[in-house]
């Protein structure tokens, strides 16, 4: 049963990647035996699951998800969040008050108001609704300092490298803390806005060559090439 | 309410699968055709088809106006289509939308194309005055097919159409007594074919509509050419779909003609 | 502007500006120019030149317009006013909003609307510079924007016409072509599917040469779909080249 290209190698949507008994994987799709491409990107062939990560391609809410969200509303209800998706989410008010509360709504703005980020987690979302938010959990809520990064949600795991050692060594050469939202976004907060920088710095370069290889070593290279600069320059 | 419902949507479809349709027609058959010429009075042309339960009526106003730039010797030709909104519990009120557009050119390209009127015989003082031929389409019931209909009316319409004698009289346009024929050279008719699980269904009345996924339709003018096509709808057509409609329509065309046009 | 008597095709069957019956205008296409959309392409097919942007898939606006299980393609073909030799109004004429909706209907077959419910993909053609088959360059251009937008789809869809000029038949006709021939053909197709997503025709063609434009426009569409694959690749293609180096 045929497979009609390479591993990581470049695709377009509707290009043949395997014919027979073979599963869509990400962004395929499988018709009359044959699976095809939905999307621009770097084609995987895992034993019988064919699928591509895609190089450009939006968040789709999955439950369980941690993702960085902006209010962009508050209601009598709770606050409704901007997650990058095509879905605007929900945080409920009754998720983040101990009590029931009596819906007053300058009461749920001093809490978090238009324009704040907030880490937070997908609890519910189906094809009927939108995404339901919780940030009961430790290490969620609002988010107050450190700069944000939009990147494509399919390069995430390029971030995060094997076993975690990309991000692990971006980390470590720049003393910064790193969250990664599987909704694309990113928060780099670090003691000082160079180290920052070069953090976000790193970040992009990984965004715009995720699909070459050898890319780790490139990025260690880079970060260490800027600190040099950077000690010299002091 | 005019929605369909589910178990009648897929009774449509299974029944395609054998060749039939759900109001006893072949696939290659139309509904019952009537048409009527001269019903309003005050129009220089008027005609009402009635294609199954659809009704159109159409209207000719003759006016004198001036010619487009880039044609000084030739009359105006323009439609427009009024999806009027006790036509159907889905038209509203207000200007014409996207449905009604569509309508009015696919109408207007059949007659065009096909040269149907002889706008050169509708100059009056070449780059100065000319005949402006309005033809206004109004539905008065959807009940599917509403392009098929249109085009029929607005051909009938026009073979109805008597217009007052104009002459030009110390560069003025002046209206003669009598009345002569519009002049008519062709007469386009519009066949079509809606798509339905994969089969092809000519004159797709309202309930196959809301099924089909798409719908194409060919004018074809009276030597038997095709003079406009249109395809509608969010399906799409293989080449011998296509081809084949192209012949079907041909053969329907030389038909229904004779309704409109003694040989 | 040629005169009156000017022929349009030569003795030698070359045409006005040079090329054969079955040549396409010389075309580029550029990937991802805009930075505020979700997906953006840019061709220049001739003296054609149009821009394609895509936003969505999010929220519809009306809500009342959102599908419970689908998200809606909303197109808007729009000119410029300094597109054409005499200057167009900006109010979207009744030609415009025909070629929205055809447009929108060419497109839609090949988008999986399914996968996002309550929302709409809208998508906008502006046309900067217009030469003739502008509704085909659109549909060209706009099934890029959308895969870069990275709306999943089941293939492109790549559009060209055809037609008959002077009694010969050819291919990709131009704006002088379109208003002396005796027929113009627009075709939109998409090759997986082997399926015509856009037919339009406006002039006078027997049944034998209407196939046998279709057939000739399909030629078109084929080199064209080649031409969106190849442009989609060459951005990460020159990025993976230098890093190779």
């Amino acid at each position: 049963m045929p497979t009609f290209y390479e591993r990581r190698q470049l695709v377009t949507p509707g290009d043949l990647l395997a014919e027979g008994d073979y599963i869509a994987g990400e962004s395929t799709y499988k018709e009359n035996g044959k699976v095809y491409a939905t999307r621009v990107g770097l084609v995987e062939y895992k034993e019988r699951i064919v699928s591509i990560v895609a190089l450009k391609a939006f968040y789709i809410p999955n439950i369980g998800d941690t993702i960085i969200g902006k209010v962009t509303d508050v209601t009598l209800g709770g606050w409704i969040v901007d997650i990058n998706a095509p879905y605007p989410a929900l945080l409920r008010a009754s998720d983040v008050m101990e009590r029931s509360y009596r819906p007053q709504k300058d009461e749920l703005s001093s809490i978090y108001d238009v324009g704040d980020l907030i880490i937070a987690k997908i609890v519910s979302y189906d094809r009927t609704r939108d995404p339901l938010l919780t940030v009961r959990e430790p290490g969620l809520g609002k988010i107050s300092r450190g700069q944000i990064l939009e990147i494509t949600p399919t390069k995430i795991p390029r971030i995060i490298g094997r076993k975690g050692s990309m991000i692990g060594m971006i980390k470590q050469e720049t003393g910064c803390h790193i969250l990664l939202g599987q909704n694309g976004l990113v928060l780099v907060s670090g003691k000082k806005p160079e180290d920052e920088q070069l953090a976000v710095m790193a970040i992009r370069k990984i965004e715009e060559e995720s699909h070459t290889s050898g890319l780790t070593d490139r990025v260690t290279e880079m970060l260490k090439k800027e600190k040099e600069g950077e000690t010299e320059n002091a | 309410m005019s929605s369909i419902v589910r178990v009648k949507q897929k009774q449509i479809a299974e029944l395609m699968n054998k060749g039939k349709r759900l109001d006893g027609r072949e696939l290659n058959d139309y509904r019952e055709i009537k048409v009527e010429m001269g019903i309003i009075e005050k129009a220089e042309g008027s005609a009402r088809v009635l294609l199954g339960k659809t009704e159109v009526l159409v209207g000719i106003k003759i006016e004198a106006g001036e010619p487009f730039p880039d044609t000084p010797n030739e009359g105006v030709l323009t439609v427009n289509a009024e999806l009027v909104p006790l036509a159907s519990p889905t038209f509203e009120p207000g200007p014409p939308d996207e449905n009604a557009i569509e309508l009015a050119r696919v109408v207007d390209r059949g007659i065009r194309e096909s040269k149907a009127v002889n706008l050169e015989k509708l100059c009056l003082e070449p780059g100065k005055k000319v005949l402006v031929v309005f033809i206004d389409v109004y539905v008065l019931n959807h009940d599917g097919n509403l392009i098929d209909a249109s085009a029929l009316a607005a051909l009938a319409a026009l073979v109805n159409t008597k217009m007052p004698k104009y002459e030009i009289e110390e560069g003025e346009v002046k209206v003669k007594p009598g009345y002569i024929p519009l002049p008519m050279q062709n007469y386009p008719i519009a066949i079509t074919f809606g798509k339905i699980n994969g089969k092809l269904a000519i004159d797709p009345w309202l309930e196959e509509e809301q099924v089909m996924d798409s719908r194409l339709t060919m004018a074809i003018e009276k030597d038997g050419k095709i003079c406009a096509i249109q395809k509608g709808g969010t399906g799409y057509f293989s080449t011998e779909q296509i081809f084949e409609v192209s012949k079907i329509a041909q053969e329907k065309a030389s038909e229904i003609r004779k309704l409109v046009v003694k040989e | 502007m040629p005169k009156a008597e000017e022929k349009l095709i030569g003795k030698d069957g070359i045409r006005i500006d040079g090329r054969k019956f079955n040549e396409l205008r010389p075309t580029k296409i550029e990937i991802g120019i805009l930075s505020n959309a979700d997906g953006s392409a840019y061709i220049e097919q001739g003296k054609n030149k149009i821009l394609a942007a895509v936003y969505g898939p999010h929220e519809v606006h009306p809500k009342h317009l959102a599908q419970p299980d689908r998200s809606i393609l909303r197109c808007r073909y729009h000119m410029a006013p300094f597109s054409v030799d005499e200057r167009k109004s900006p109010a979207p004429s009744r030609r415009e909003m025909e070629l929205s909706k055809v447009i929108r209907e060419s497109l839609e077959p090949s988008i999986f609307l399914e996968y996002y419910p309550r929302t709409s993909i809208d998508l906008f053609i502006e046309v900067l510079q217009a030469n003739g088959g502008t509704r085909c360059s659109g549909i060209t251009v706009a099934s890029l924007a959308l895969a870069d937008a990275g709306i999943p789809m089941r293939d492109l869809i790549a559009a060209c016409a055809a037609g008959k000029v002077e009694g010969q038949l050819v291919l990709d006709l131009n704006d002088e072509e379109d208003k002396k021939g005796e027929a113009d053909v627009p075709v939109a197709y998409t090759p997986n599917l082997n399926v015509i997503t856009l037919l339009q025709m406006d002039g006078q063609l027997t049944l034998e040469e209407f196939e046998q434009t279709v057939n000739l426009s399909l030629e078109g569409c084929k080199q064209l779909y080649a031409m969106q694959k190849e442009a989609l690749k060459v951005k990460y293609v020159a990025v993976k080249e230098e890093v190779d180096e």
